[in-house]
């Protein structure tokens, strides 16, 4: 009997392509699709699908509901796809050969380019001229979902990733001009090193995979937080993202990684303190303006979040953005972060949409 | 104890006591009943009320028995663990007075007494620190004459913080005025730093009113002296407890739990620093409206996740 060759490491799944000969001829700019080509051993058989009904849950993928395995071409283009969310596997539990293909299909290709054409109407019951310009995330909950799910801390993380890319989709479609999200506080650096490790990695490498799509969709990234804990090489990457991104106007993305709201009015002190022994201000000047200044958010325009959301059900802001929150308003989803997605997002719009603003003065 | 009730002379017979009362009396038997001390103001008070003085001592004899009850539940709550600093944000006192069709200034008066029961039940709990936010600096921006009638009102009931039956000399609390006082007119601010200076001795409680507060404006202070501070010594040595030390804020720990009133879940530039890691809380109820059962509900949230917490406290 052949033996297993499962062609995938920790993040991504590596497949070949062929394609599946029993497809509709669906136009391939809306199709994309991988195969895997392995040979399975009998009894590994219901080990392969375990394993795989976990990987795909982990990615957010509908479990499999029957096994398809098919013989399949060895000579097919190879290439790698990094699963979307949308996909399904389909197998089928018959012929059992040395060569059998596991089938994904898709009927969206990630991060699809935001065009004029693709603009997304707004749902029912949220009005544009009422959108938060600035809206921020804390994305709570990818270890508990792990867990809810008997999966592994950083299936959880990934989930995460991939749910945070349909919210900047949405960002971007609904003209939301700035989004800020908690990547990384200063407080998680207690976790276990191959968690922090894992995650690390996992930035820099979305980072890298992005740069294309950021470039496309007009998107510009900044990083704040203290990033002298980072490795080198996440450095340079991030160096790199915020350089060729820059001049991108559509949504700014700012990601807190090693951030936290003290440590950021901190370094603010500092700056203002080596401006007043330059004699560049007197102290008698520092007011709340120059503050803001000096703090990290000053990358944007827009360094106030007007809507605040923290997902799995905790109440708390857990120093994240402190000066930038006095008059945010604050929406706690229950859901955990994995499962937020698009309708937790609508929810906590329509929320803030229906909230009065007073900023301390009298609504007449 | 009821042959107690009825069986002595001088005494009124149960039969001879209205039903409402009746009724109190037979509630009060299982507290009586757990804390023998209670029956002796028990009786007195049914003494009290079954005479001339019949209104005042139901009055007493209701206020009594709240009291009782409260002390059975707090407890009961206190066999969990305690906050140690609550924080309010009072809002909704206009909206009230809109709601009840009343004058403009009387919802600020109702919000004032919601608030002295409030403080009453914190430290009848056992909760050494209550920071309440009266007057933000932003507030000053609302229409002249009710900035002045809030001070007239603020000046009045601080003012009577200074009488010998105020809660502050029965708690034995501190008072703190935390804020930019020299924004106040020279009479409230007078008053404020009198009461500061009367209660400067008590110890068990503490309550920090916020007036002519803003967050960003006590960080903004809090900057200006650390840089004063080290002008001469190299910058980059600030660290945060430069910072945190020379908060107005820094005599009470930070709070455990943040009530806000009226259903809005914001912060309003209030205590931005202090309530990084405390629960948010935001019943619907305006703040003339809240209750013992807000607090209450507010403390079980806050056991529930207090040892999760706890044991993310110690990771750190």
């Amino acid at each position: 009997m052949s033996t297993i060759i499962i062609a995938f490491n920790n993040t991504d799944i590596a497949f070949n392509i062929s394609p599946e000969p029993s497809m509709e001829a669906v136009p391939s700019s809306q199709l994309y699709y991988t195969v895997c080509l392995l040979s399975l051993h009998n009894h590994h058989h219901n080990f392969l699908f375990n394993q795989f009904h976990k990987r795909m849950i982990s990615l957010r993928v509908p479990a499999p509901s029957s096994f398809n395995l098919q013989r399949l071409n060895s000579q097919a283009l190879e290439r790698r796809w990094r699963l979307g969310r949308d996909c399904f596997l389909s197998f089928s539990p018959s012929c059992v050969e040395n060569r059998i293909g596991l089938g994904v299909r898709s009927t969206k290709s990630e991060m699809a380019p935001f065009t004029a054409a693709e603009e997304e109407t707004l749902p029912e019951g949220l009005q544009p001229e009422l959108m938060p310009k600035h809206v921020a995330v804390i994305m709570d909950g990818n270890g508990r979902w792990a867990k809810n799910q008997g999966l592994q801390p950083w299936d959880g993380h990934r989930a995460g990733v991939e749910a945070l890319r349909e919210i900047v989709e949405l960002c971007g479609k609904w003209g939301i001009q700035v989004l800020t999200v908690f990547a990384f506080s200063t407080d998680n650096w207690i976790r276990p090193k191959i968690e922090i490790d894992f995650l690390l990695s996992l930035f820099e490498r979305t980072l890298k995979s992005e740069l294309e799509t950021l470039a496309k969709n007009n998107v510009r990234i900044s990083i704040i937080g203290d990033s002298s804990k980072l490795p080198k090489s996440l450095l340079e990457v991030i160096n790199e993202v915020e350089e060729v991104t820059k001049n991108n106007t559509r949504l700014q993305r700012i990601v807190a990684v090693g951030y936290s709201g003290k440590y950021d009015v901190l370094q603010a002190c500092r700056g203002i303190a080596q401006r007043v022994k330059d004699g560049e201000i007197d102290v008698e000047e520092i007011d709340e303006g120059l503050i803001e200044q000096e703090l990290e958010t000053n990358v944007t325009e827009f360094p106030y979040p007007d809507l605040l959301i923290r997902t799995s059900g905790e109440l708390r802001v857990s120093n994240f953005l402190l000066w930038q929150l006095a008059y945010t308003e604050l929406f706690f989803a229950q859901e955990l972060w994995p499962d937020f997605g698009r309708n937790g997002f609508v929810e906590a719009l329509m929320s803030f949409q229906q909230r009065q603003r007073r900023f301390g003065g009298r609504k007449s | 104890v009821k042959s107690f009730i009825t069986g002595s002379g001088s005494f009124p017979t149960f039969a001879s006591l209205n039903s409402q009362l009746r009724i109190l009396v037979l509630s009060l038997l299982p507290s009586t009943i757990s804390d023998p001390k209670n029956l002796g103001t028990v009786l007195h008070f049914i003494y009290l009320s079954s005479g001339e003085g019949m209104g005042g001592g139901i009055r007493q004899l209701l206020e009594q028995v709240h009291r009782l009850s409260r002390r059975s539940l707090f407890r009961v709550l206190s066999m969990g663990p305690l906050p140690t600093h609550l924080a309010f944000i009072m809002d909704g006192n206009r909206r009230y007075a809109k709601k009840r069709g009343l004058e403009d200034g009387s919802g600020h008066k109702a919000g004032f007494s919601a608030l002295m029961s409030m403080l009453q039940y914190c430290y009848e709990l056992g909760i050494k620190y209550v920071t309440v936010y009266a007057f933000s600096i932003d507030n000053f921006r609302r229409k002249p004459e009710e900035v002045q009638s809030l001070m007239d009102l603020m000046l009045e009931k601080i003012k009577s913080l200074l009488d010998k039956e105020s809660i502050v000399h029965e708690y034995g609390i501190r008072v703190y005025f935390i804020g930019n006082l020299g924004l106040l007119n020279d009479q409230v601010r007078a008053a404020a730093e009198e009461v500061m200076k009367a209660t400067a001795k008590n110890s068990r409680v503490v309550l920090l009113v916020c007036v002519a507060y803003n967050s960003t404006d006590e960080i903004v202070q809090a900057v200006k002296r650390s840089c004063v501070e080290k002008a001469d010594r190299d910058v980059e040595r600030i660290q945060l407890v430069d910072i945190e030390e020379n908060m107005q804020m820094s005599v009470a720990p930070e709070p455990d739990i943040l009530i806000r009133s009226s259903g809005e879940t914001r912060l309003s530039n209030f205590l931005l620093w202090q309530t990084g890691n405390s629960q948010l809380f935001s019943p619907d109820a305006l703040w003339p409206e809240i209750g013992l059962r807000h607090l209450v509900w507010a403390i079980l949230n806050f056991q529930r996740s207090h040892s999760y917490l706890e044991k993310k406290k110690k990771q750190l």
